[in-house]
């Protein structure tokens, strides 16, 4: 158990306390080169997103090793779902990616609806597809401004909040909260949507437009920005399939996959018409370039949502008490982070017996070790940046 | 319906409808995309396919223990599967009620006590599973294996599939699970001196026997309410 | 001297309140450059008001409260940090800015001492800042402020080039290293002739004022250099354990630094205090504000540059440095000179 695994009493290394002191829990293969320097990005830094550590062993500004140390956020949700009902935990759920929580919800209460046999209704369907693109549009704009933020332009994180905040209001408008809804229930939505939603919710589209075309041009037009962004952190299509990265990154490096179009049909995609957006090059612009693009494309998507609206309930016939029958279900979607799946598995109780959330972040975050190596230290920011990932993805 | 009125008799006839349980509407035809996969599959595990099953639309495919290294190749390989979205364990143990009898915790839902497996069945207590997917095929498929109770241990997707490092390292730390060929099987979530796995069953939530759930509890008294008048709405045992 | 006030005051006494005079624009300049570009213009660009509480109209008592608060926090130095190498390394950066104010000359008898080689003295001191970073880094035990010593180290020397190159072109234009010349150059000089607005440099040196601007945002540290500080990486770099009234001194020394360079730039290359058409004892009464008001505008393009750029990586820097700022120096200064003698 504990007594074999420890860095400390593995076979061939011995290590000084002092190294100790700054090694902890991460194993960077320290035989202490004079030249060499440790460094400990996190778990409290600006440049981390959140709570993840990243040991680092530096010789003056090139990376030669770097590990990610995570868990600091680690709540045990798959242990926690095992003890609640399916309602609760779509609470618990919510917050594993806390910047498109409405997003979380819908692959594991598509799950549950899916072993029950139970059908959302059409209309409940398309305002689910509405609110996933909305949190796609909210976490996206953030980004834009916010990778900017990380190489070193003070002004466009401000303008990503600022645009982020439309969203957030219809979001808000709708379900409640904004940014733990828990709206989704089983077989369909907690309530319609409220009076001129509509209405606002395309004037904001247009507003999130015209803040695309602010981040073109002062972010991804900036000399600067390109020239701290090309060519830094590429991921060959191949070894990024192999780590399991997804979503935008894997879609910035190439591969053309996007589960919205490609896996198992879900909420109202089929009967949407849009572009998958890839780039051949891998690198951090890409990354940014890619989401930009999507950003605009979930824009598109929603305003062919608000005009082929159906009519409707919003919640199906389901029994008060929610007994789901025995069986097991993998769910997966294209979250705004990248493949995000739910591995149901029920023996017919009012709770799940086993949930395995798939998160993106942990894939995408796993191949940080391999990709960080060679690189200055301003490009480690660089490239965290451009992999957008969640603590509360990663740690779950 | 129960038949209060006395029928005519009437000849005997075939009743047109089967009362008796219908067969499982036979399957609908296997999906064309899972055959194609089973072919392969079978092509080159052969008898290391135990038992495969359909999961509300994935193709699940349990294997022997011994084969699962071979699987993360033929998965790359013959299966054209680039993809790995995860490597994960299962605990098919009921989990033992909580607390001692009187005052049970009622507030997690009540699972069956009797030990069943899912799709593809099992052998035993832990599984290991996988899902792998196709970025061009656009296919997937979860494999299963079996993992002995008593020393679970199972090859390492490692060197087919870099990214399987992390998903064995937080295997191993929440069930236990050994993975043969991983190069440094270490914590990952949790903190190195934590001693224990927390995804089996029988390690108890934590939490809870800190203290009682305190969603127990339907209704908050008022301050200054009487604790009886608490208990009396409350409902807690 | 003294024709300001016709009284009889000796030397002594003289230096003494223009030495004080000084001492006071430091900090004022660093405060008015604070509030109204960082902390005001920076937030309207951002679609935010900034502070608007302290002080009742536009929050202008913040950074003045900002002051009164460090002076009131507790003196940390980190355990394993050279006590005396950090406590005097903020003290260096506000010498050094302190010298430079010495030869600004703000009217025609304005100027603490208007020495014969005021621009090579003034770019001489500001070097110095150099070492004050360097110790702060080194003394303050950390890694993080070590790398920001050691990018600090590698930038502030090698656009020490650029500045000097640009300034010299206005040396060569105004046949004198003094800067009081200079400005008397500027406000009697002619365009082909015409003296309506003097002969302000920027004109025929335009590439000198970008070249300085540039190399003063580096030499400032700001963004679009400011890689020593880069605050999403190593969060404040080389002033990371400095606190409390230490890191008072840095600001005032940043924000103060940057105030002598807008107003070196506002003197080499607009005219300084002059207004072409005032000449005489009234010039040493209007004279400061005039040159405020310019500062203010070359402090405005400097702060503007800051707030909308992303930073440059540390290669990329010097290589900017080294490879396209120097060689374009050099042409504007052989391009100057070619003109200066063949007219």
């Amino acid at each position: 158990m504990s007594t074999t695994e420890s860095p400390t009493n593995a076979p061939g290394f011995e290590v000084d306390r002092n190294a100790i002191r700054q090694l902890a829990d991460a194993q960077i293969n320290v035989e202490l080169d004079t030249g060499d320097m440790i460094i400990n990005l996190g778990p409290q830094h600006p440049a981390t997103h959140g709570t993840l550590r990243l040991v680092a062993r530096l010789d003056g500004e090139r990376v030669l090793a770097a590990d990610p140390v995570i868990g600091y956020m680690h709540r045990g949700y798959e242990k926690l779902s095992e003890f609640r009902t399916y309602p609760q935990v779509t609470t618990l759920i919510n917050r594993i990616d806390w910047l498109s929580s409405f997003a979380n919800e819908v692959p594991f209460v598509d799950a549950a609806e899916r072993l029950m046999g139970v059908e959302a209704p059409p209309r409940a369907v398309w305002i689910r597809t509405i609110l996933t693109e909305l949190s796609r549009i909210a976490t996206f704009v953030l980004f834009l401004g916010e990778m900017g933020l990380q190489v070193g332009a003070l002004t466009p994180a401000f303008y990503g909040f600022r645009d982020r905040e439309h969203v957030l209001n219809l979001i808000e408008a709708a379900t409640g909260g904004r940014f733990h809804p828990n709206f989704n229930r089983i077989g369909g939505l907690k309530d319609d949507l409220p009076w001129g939603w509509i209405a606002e919710t395309r004037s904001a589209m247009k507003t999130i437009l015209d803040a695309c075309d602010v981040f073109e041009d002062l972010v991804a037009g900036n000399e600067i920005f390109l020239s701290r962004t090309r060519g830094i952190g590429v991921i060959p299509g191949d070894i990024g399939t192999s780590y399991g990265v997804s979503g935008s990154n894997l879609r910035a490096s190439g591969v053309d996959w996007d589960l919205r179009r490609d896996g198992r049909p879900y909420l109202a995609y089929p009967d949407l018409d849009f572009q998958v957006w890839t780039h051949p090059d891998g690198d951090s612009f890409s990354r940014y370039w890619v989401r930009l693009q999507e950003t605009r494309e979930s824009v598109r998507m929603v305003l062919q949502l608000l005009d082929g609206l159906p009519a409707g309930p919003v919640m199906a016939k389901v029994p008060r008490i929610i007994k789901v029958p025995e069986g097991e279900v993998w769910v997966e979607t294209e979250n705004p982070l990248g493949q995000m799946g739910y591995y149901v598995v029920s023996k017919g109780a009012t709770g799940p017996f086993r949930v395995k959330i798939r998160s993106a972040s942990f894939s995408n975050v796993s191949i940080l070790p391999w990709l960080l190596k060679g690189v200055y230290v301003p490009d480690i920011v660089t490239i965290l940046a451009s992999l957008y990932f969640i603590l509360g993805d990663i740690d779950r | 319906m129960s038949d209060e009125t006395t029928e005519p008799t009437e000849p005997t006839e075939v009743p047109e409808v089967p009362e008796v349980a219908e067969t499982p509407t036979s399957a609908p035809d296997p999906d064309p995309v899972h055959v194609e996969l089973l072919a392969r599959i079978d092509a080159a595990l052969g008898d290391a396919v135990i038992e495969s099953a359909d999961a509300l639309g994935g193709l699940v495919v349990r294997v022997r223990t011994d084969a699962w290294g071979r699987v993360a190749e033929i998965a790359r390989d013959a299966l054209e599967c680039d993809y790995l979205s995860f490597v994960a364990g299962i605990d098919w143990m009921p989990a033992p009620p909580e607390g001692d009898g009187e005052s049970a915790d009622t507030s997690s839902p009540v699972q069956p006590t009797t030990m069943t497996y899912g799709a593809a069945g099992s052998a035993g207590r832990f599984q290991v599973f996988g899902i792998v997917q196709s970025t061009s095929r656009h296919w997937g498929v979860t494999f299963k294996a079996d993992v002995d109770e008593s020393d679970p241990v199972v090859a390492s997707w490692v060197g087919v599939y870099p990214g399987a490092d992390w998903h064995e390292r937080e295997c191993w730390e929440m069930y236990g699970i050994r993975f043969v060929g991983h190069p440094a099987l270490r914590r990952l979530y949790l903190p190195s001196e934590f001693e224990g796995y927390p995804l089996r069953k029988d390690f108890p939530l934590l939490a809870r026997v800190v203290k009682p759930w305190p969603g127990l509890v339907d209704v908050e008294g008022m301050p200054g309410d009487e604790p009886a008048a608490v208990a009396a709405a409350g409902g807690e045992e | 001297m003294n024709v300001v006030l016709a009284l009889q005051i000796g030397w002594g006494t003289t230096l003494a309140i223009k030495t004080l005079v000084v001492l006071a624009i430091i900090p004022l300049g660093a405060l008015v450059l604070g509030y109204v570009f960082l902390l005001k213009m920076m937030s309207h660009m951002q679609s935010r008001l900034g502070p608007m509480d302290p002080g009742g109209f536009h929050g202008w008592f913040q950074l003045v409260g900002d002051g009164m608060k460090f002076l009131q926090k507790e003196d940390i130095i980190p355990d394993e940090a050279d006590r005396r190498v950090f406590a005097a390394a903020p003290a260096v950066v506000v010498i050094s800015t302190f010298l430079v104010f010495l030869v600004i000359p703000m009217g025609p008898d304005l100027v603490v001492k208007n020495l014969d080689v005021g621009v090579f003295y003034a770019l001489a001191v500001s070097s110095l800042s150099v070492i004050g970073v360097l110790m702060a880094g080194w003394a303050s035990a950390n890694k993080y402020a070590l790398l920001g010593a050691l990018r600090a180290a590698g930038q502030l020397i090698a656009y020490e080039l650029p500045l000097l190159l640009a300034v010299t072109g206005v040396v060569v234009q105004a046949n004198t290293m003094s800067l009081q010349g200079i400005v008397y150059a500027q406000q009697n000089g002619s365009i082909f002739g015409w003296h309506g607005v003097g002969n302000p440099f920027i004109l025929t040196q335009f590439v000198g004022f970008a070249l300085f601007l540039v190399a003063s945002q580096a030499e400032l540290t700001q963004t679009p250099f400011d890689m020593p500080v880069a605050e999403s990486e190593l969060v404040a770099g080389y002033m990371v354990e400095y606190t409390g009234f230490r890191f008072l001194f840095f600001f005032i020394g940043e924000f103060g630094t940057a105030t002598a360079f807008a107003a070196l730039a506002a003197t080499m290359f607009l005219g300084g205090w002059s207004l072409p058409w005032v000449h005489g004892g009234i010039a040493n009464w209007i004279g400061p504000f005039v040159l405020f008001a310019k500062l203010m505008f070359v402090a405005f393009l400097m702060f503007w540059a800051r707030f909308t750029y992303p930073r440059l990586r540390e290669d990329q820097l010097q290589a900017l440095a080294w490879k396209v700022l120097i060689p374009i120096g050099l042409l504007n200064l052989l391009i100057t000179g070619v003109f200066k003698v063949a007219f």
